[in-house]
């Protein structure tokens, strides 16, 4: 039997005065993708929070390797990776500076050969040393998605990551999640936007039904 | 840990470096408004004597109140502030890179024009070293005790005046022993006392402030 990587037990989450879901919980293996299905304002993008440590459940806990995340930063933070509604990009770096930064951040040594791999890669090869600011919204978004290739985490969680990306871009992220999982990693995600992930044991969970 | 520590200030730097024209207002606003005293005030010796000490402190105070907003509101924005908390090191490491980033940009300039600003005041040569000397240990605290209130406003509508009302009353220690210090000197009676307290009030806030103002971040985010 295979000890399940990521765990959520009873979670519940509230938003003001309103409970937004409660007694959610879940396993996830190594190898798994966990789709979250919800209408807006069910309340995924604070469960995808919620797993990643960055808001604190009202009530329940998640679990990383056995430990809640709580405890566990140090190690959670080394092999999660997160992209949210923002990007995290900052304006005034190029894209290799911002994933180099990223890396830096992260405690990883990134050289510019790699962070060009990866942007090469989510098609960027053309805007490697302008400064983010005058990348269109889905070439930022793309950036941050190299920057996931280049984290070296285990688990994504990812909140939309379809957001503002061409047919191409969306074939792209089909590519990378696929790889990921099949390479023995787990992803998390929420879209709206139909994913074709064939060959990945797909799940799904509903949230604030 | 250490090198994470270095890399929040090298990357604040860095931004700082990118976009001069930000960093440069608050500098331009100390200059400004210390420089106006002496023109509303009148050209008496003594009186600006007087009053320099207290004027270039009070208008540190308000330069470094100025640059605070931009502290955390910047990388809350873009999404990058999430990022940096995920990292897998401390969250008061982070806290405490960002507040030592916010005194090298905008602390150590206010240091090396002071001096200047301190001659329009007719201050003595030896009034004007412990004037860099008492900035010199109490910008940091400044910097230190803003990225608290910079954290706790976070995202709120407004969060500019909210920072000075927060944060002003804790400046005033080391308003106190600062502008003391240069007022001892003029006087006669000795800066050491002053500038002992604002030392023994910096290590406080190099213990105390990132611990509080990182669980500010937290709530903030969330």
């Amino acid at each position: 039997m295979t000890q399940s990587m990521l765990s959520a037990h009873d979670l519940a989450c509230e938003r003001g005065d309103r409970l937004l879901f409660r007694n959610l919980g879940f396993e996830l293996q190594s190898g798994e993708a966990l789709m979250i299905r919800g209408g807006n304002g069910h309340g995924k993008t604070s469960l995808l929070r919620i797993l990643c440590g960055l808001s604190a459940p009202a009530a329940g806990e998640v679990r990383w390797r056995n430990q809640p995340i709580s405890q566990a930063h140090e190690q959670f933070g080394r092999e999660m990776a997160y992209i949210g509604h923002a990007n995290g990009i900052k304006d005034d770096l190029t894209p290799v500076e911002n994933l180099r930064l990223a890396a830096a951040l992260g405690g990883r040594e990134l050289d510019v050969s790699q962070a060009t791999r990866a942007l090469g890669q989510l098609g960027l090869s053309r805007c490697l040393d302008i400064p983010a600011r005058v990348l269109s919204f889905g070439q930022r978004r793309r950036v941050a998605l190299a920057g996931l290739m280049t984290a070296g985490a285990m688990l994504w969680i990812l909140d939309e990551p379809l957001t503002g990306l061409d047919v191409h871009g969306v074939a792209m992220v089909e590519q990378l999640i696929r790889d990921h999982v099949v390479a023995g990693g787990m992803a998390i995600m929420t879209t709206h936007q139909a994913l074709a992930l064939d060959g990945v044991t797909l799940r799904s969970l509903s949230v604030g039904e | 840990m250490l090198k994470f520590l270095f890399t929040v200030i090298r990357r604040d730097v860095l931004l700082a470096a990118r976009r001069r024209g930000d960093w440069l207002t608050a500098q331009f606003f100390f200059v400004m408004v210390v420089s106006m005293f002496p023109l509303g005030v009148g050209p008496e010796p003594t009186m600006l004597r007087t009053i320099g000490p207290g004027v270039v402190w009070v208008a540190a105070l308000l330069a470094s109140l100025l640059s605070l907003g931009r502290l955390f509101a910047d990388d809350y924005r873009d999404g990058s502030l999430e990022q940096m908390l995920l990292s897998p090191y401390p969250n008061t490491l982070l806290a405490l890179g960002k507040a030592i980033a916010h005194w090298l940009i905008n602390g150590i300039p206010l240091l090396l024009i002071a001096p200047v600003l301190g001659i329009q005041f007719n201050l003595p040569p030896e009034a004007l070293w412990i004037l860099v000397l008492s900035l010199a240990i109490g910008t940091p605290i400044l910097s230190l005790l803003g990225s608290i209130g910079a954290a706790l406003t976070l995202g709120l509508r407004g969060g500019g005046v909210l920072v000075t009302l927060l944060i002003l009353p804790l400046y005033v220690p080391a308003l106190i022993f600062g502008a003391g210090a240069v007022e001892g000197v003029i006087s006669g009676t000795g800066a050491e006392a002053h500038l002992s307290l604002l030392g023994a009030f910096l290590m406080m806030s190099l213990l105390l402030a990132p611990w509080v103002s990182a669980m500010a971040l937290k709530v903030s985010v969330e």
